[in-house]
């Protein structure tokens, strides 16, 4: 009974972490937030450097040959950060390839989605709020014409891996011929996502799977419930750290009661989830049969308390919260885009029912 | 990271189950005995085995065991697994032998401990006044200690409440203030008093269940003995904190959580909602799915907890956050069973004897309050929280 973290992947955690204190402080973000493609190519780069995109690739193609959970531990210091970039996208390409792609497939690109030397991207929702990938409409044939919604870094991505009908998966290379890419206004300009468009397009067929389908979709509940805690522990210290410092009526308003008790409400929220996207990340390699359901139960549970999380660190801030200026703000977005991206928490408390025969 | 336990634990856990299976349910010749004959003969071989009072020294009646929170872990779920009895229930196992062991002299050890472990000393606590409950060292019962027939000893007089199953107690631990011209804190005594004298009237409260598990207990002259003080004179807040954390700790276990929400799922299995089981409304289920995060969270939480306790890793501010969890999840259970419940919200269970029906779950909505105030309210719980946990400045008032 060993529930806690080695000490090396405490040690990744913090290089993460100084690195992440040191490229992209306050005033970077804010500057990649604001800017036109939310891609500082520098972040991305130290990120690259510093192995996470291999990490789960196994060693023969050039990875790490690490389990889900020492991807999801930096996915929450990433989500600490709010780090703004293509990581999620490339993860869940990577993830995709891994699991539904052949051996020539896997030896083509895996070693390159590791090294950083191509950016992935993955593509699932169609329409309607339909994410879930026995939702899916799209089917698998030499050619594809359709539409894929809410792409991450489309513009930006050299392939992109689509979930389509019946477990199948469909890769796509920049540039294809019949693609085009739509943006819309975002809310978080952390994680720019696009529509992607399909005439007639040519696309390169994975083998897939239902199982591999269930695994890339776990697989990004799981990285979506450690962002969250991530950027609810940090909520929280944002919350925290303000009331320690702001005085009105000549004292500190951390010491109102009424601000104990509200920041105490939130901590209480936050930091047991800690063990509950462990335990989902841990279930995707070690317990088959409990890991879908722990990977929604995460995803739902841990989605919604960030977002209310961020909405009370707001609250607690007063007007300054409220600003554009503040980090605030982006820890808001963040969380709207956790809450609503592959599902909203009621589908997915939903499924967390049905998979318990309830 | 490793949720299974090491091989040698495995065994441990074979050899408890294999101890279990010849000991309880007790042998035929013993099963014959009343029920609390058949528990005690079975602690006796429990604690022989080193299962049970594994911090106690033998020579008070415990078994003496080197610490290992993985072993006690692995005897708790075994034994619940065959409903075998546990440590004996009661605030004198709970609260008075840690105390004892760690501050009290050899002679109250030799007094009290191995009856107090065996249930023949059943004990009341005497914190809590009327106008001291979360501000507790504002209490004001004193102790003087003054000549008496045998020597000196304390005399005491005023007021305690809340003190659970007084009525049925033979001693009592106080905090009394002794010293009336010193600080706040610095004037209180533990002292440990026998309830079974004349100076001492205890009246039961009737409480919102309609059961009566505490009462009000009196002080007039009452006397104990100079030297049935634990720690030193004006020492008694101090004395009594290894205490309190430690109730805060039992009650701040997941598991107890985690059996509510099954028997909650169970309830929803069977009423019926809008013609069909409640289990099948789509809002029922989405509530209990959102109910199962933050028992789920909890008990993860407290795997962690176990895990660092075992490698002798300091957890920080989480264990601090387990009682108001569990009151929350306690809170949440009530909001849903009560949606569940319908007309059976109309009737009492019975007082005396076992509910069968959903009117028991009666006895959890209102039961639930009572664990947010035992032990120290919700708020006073978020102040502890926000002070000690997240660094916030103290408040001013002498506390």
């Amino acid at each position: 009974m060993e529930f806690l973290l080695s000490d090396e992947q405490i040690e990744m955690q913090d290089s993460v972490r100084r690195f992440l204190e040191k490229t992209c402080p306050s005033t970077t973000l804010h500057e990649i937030f604001d800017s036109e493609d939310g891609h500082s190519r520098e972040l991305w780069q130290g990120i690259v450097d510093l192995g996470i995109p291999a990490m789960i690739v196994p060693e023969a193609y050039g990875g790490l040959g690490l389990e889900l959970l020492d991807l999801a531990i930096l996915t929450e210091t990433l989500g600490y950060a709010t780090t703004p970039g293509p990581f999620l996208g490339h993860a869940l390409c990577t993830q995709a390839i891994l699991q539904a792609g052949s051996e020539e497939q896997k030896q083509a690109w895996l070693p390159k989605l590791a090294s950083g030397e191509i950016l992935g991207s993955f593509a699932c929702a169609e329409s309607n709020d339909c994410w879930l990938p026995e939702q899916l409409s799209l089917k698998s044939e030499q050619s594809l014409s359709g539409t894929k919604q809410h792409v991450l870094y489309a513009d930006e991505s050299d392939i992109i891996v689509m979930a389509l009908a019946e477990g199948g998966f469909a890769l796509l290379e920049r540039g294809a011929s019949g693609l085009s890419v739509h943006k819309r206004k975002l809310t978080d300009r952390t994680r720019h996502i696009a529509d992607i468009q399909l005439d007639n397009t040519p696309i390169e067929h994975l083998a897939g799977s239902t199982d591999a389908a269930a695994k890339v979709f776990d697989t990004a509940l799981i990285l979506l419930a450690a962002d969250s805690f991530g950027g609810a522990r940090r909520c929280i210290d944002q919350a925290v750290e303000y009331a320690q410092t702001r005085s009105q009526f000549g004292v500190l308003i951390g010491s109102f009661q009424a601000m104990k008790h509200q920041l105490a409400n939130m901590a209480l929220e936050v930091e047991p989830m800690r063990g509950l996207y462990w335990h989902s990340a841990y279930a995707f390699d070690h317990e088959p049969l409990a890991a879908r359901r722990q990977a929604a139960l995460a995803k739902a549970h841990i989605c919604d308390r960030f977002l209310q999380t961020a909405r009370n660190t707001i609250e607690a801030h007063g007007g300054i919260g409220y600003t554009w200026e503040c980090d605030t703000q982006i820890l808001l977005k963040r969380a709207l885009f956790n809450y609503a991206y592959l599902g909203t928490p009621s589908v997915h408390r939903k499924r967390v029912a049905d998979l318990a025969d309830w | 990271m490793d949720l299974s336990y090491n091989a040698e634990y495995e065994q441990f856990r074979t050899t408890v189950a294999e101890f279990l299976k010849g000991h309880w349910p007790v042998p035929a010749e013993i099963a014959e005995q009343p029920r609390h004959k058949q528990e005690a003969w079975f602690r006796t071989q429990a604690i022989e085995n080193g299962y049970l009072y594994r911090s106690v020294p033998k020579e008070f009646g415990g078994s003496e065991q080197e610490a290992d929170i993985l072993k006690a872990t692995i005897i708790r779920e075994e034994f619940s697994k065959v409903r075998a009895p546990m440590e004996a229930p009661g605030i004198g196992n709970m609260m008075l032998v840690p105390t004892l062991l760690e501050c009290g002299t050899q002679a109250q050890k030799e007094r009290f401990v191995s009856k107090t472990l065996t249930g023949e000393y059943k004990w009341a606590q005497g914190y809590s006044e009327p106008n001291a409950g979360s501000d507790l060292a504002s209490l004001r019962t004193r102790a003087e200690l003054r000549d008496g027939p045998e020597g000196q000893q304390w005399v005491i007089n005023g007021q305690k409440i809340w003190s659970t199953l007084a009525q049925y107690a033979d001693y009592m631990f106080v905090l009394a203030r002794t010293e009336p011209d010193a600080g706040k804190h610095a004037g209180i005594s533990y002292l440990l008093i026998d309830l079974k004298q004349p100076g001492i009237t205890i009246r039961p409260i009737k409480q919102v269940t309609g059961g009566t598990e505490f009462c009000e207990v009196f002080f007039d002259d009452a006397c104990t003995p100079a030297d049935w003080i634990v720690g030193q004179r004006g020492d008694g807040w101090k004395v009594s904190k290894s205490t309190l954390k430690h109730e805060r700790s039992s009650i701040g276990g997941a598991q107890t959580s985690v059996n509510l929400f099954e028997k909650l799922l169970q309830l929803a299995k069977e009423t019926t909602l809008n013609g069909q089981p409640a289990i099948k409304d789509p809002i029922i289920r989405d509530r209990l799915v959102t109910l199962e995060g933050y028992v789920q969270s909890h008990l993860y939480s407290n795997y962690r907890q176990l895990s660092m306790a075992a490698a002798k890793q300091n957890s920080g501010y989480v264990g601090l956050m387990n009682k108001l969890i569990n009151t929350n999840i306690g809170h949440e259970v009530a909001a849903l069973a009560k949606d569940l419940l319908g007309e059976n919200l109309l009737y009492m269970p019975p007082t005396k004897g076992r509910a069968t029906g959903p009117e028991k779950w009666l006895n959890q909505l209102m039961g639930s309050l009572g664990v947010a105030i035992a032990g120290g309210t919700s708020n006073i719980q978020r102040n502890i929280i926000a002070e000690r946990g997240l660094g916030l400045p103290r408040e001013s008032g002498d506390t």
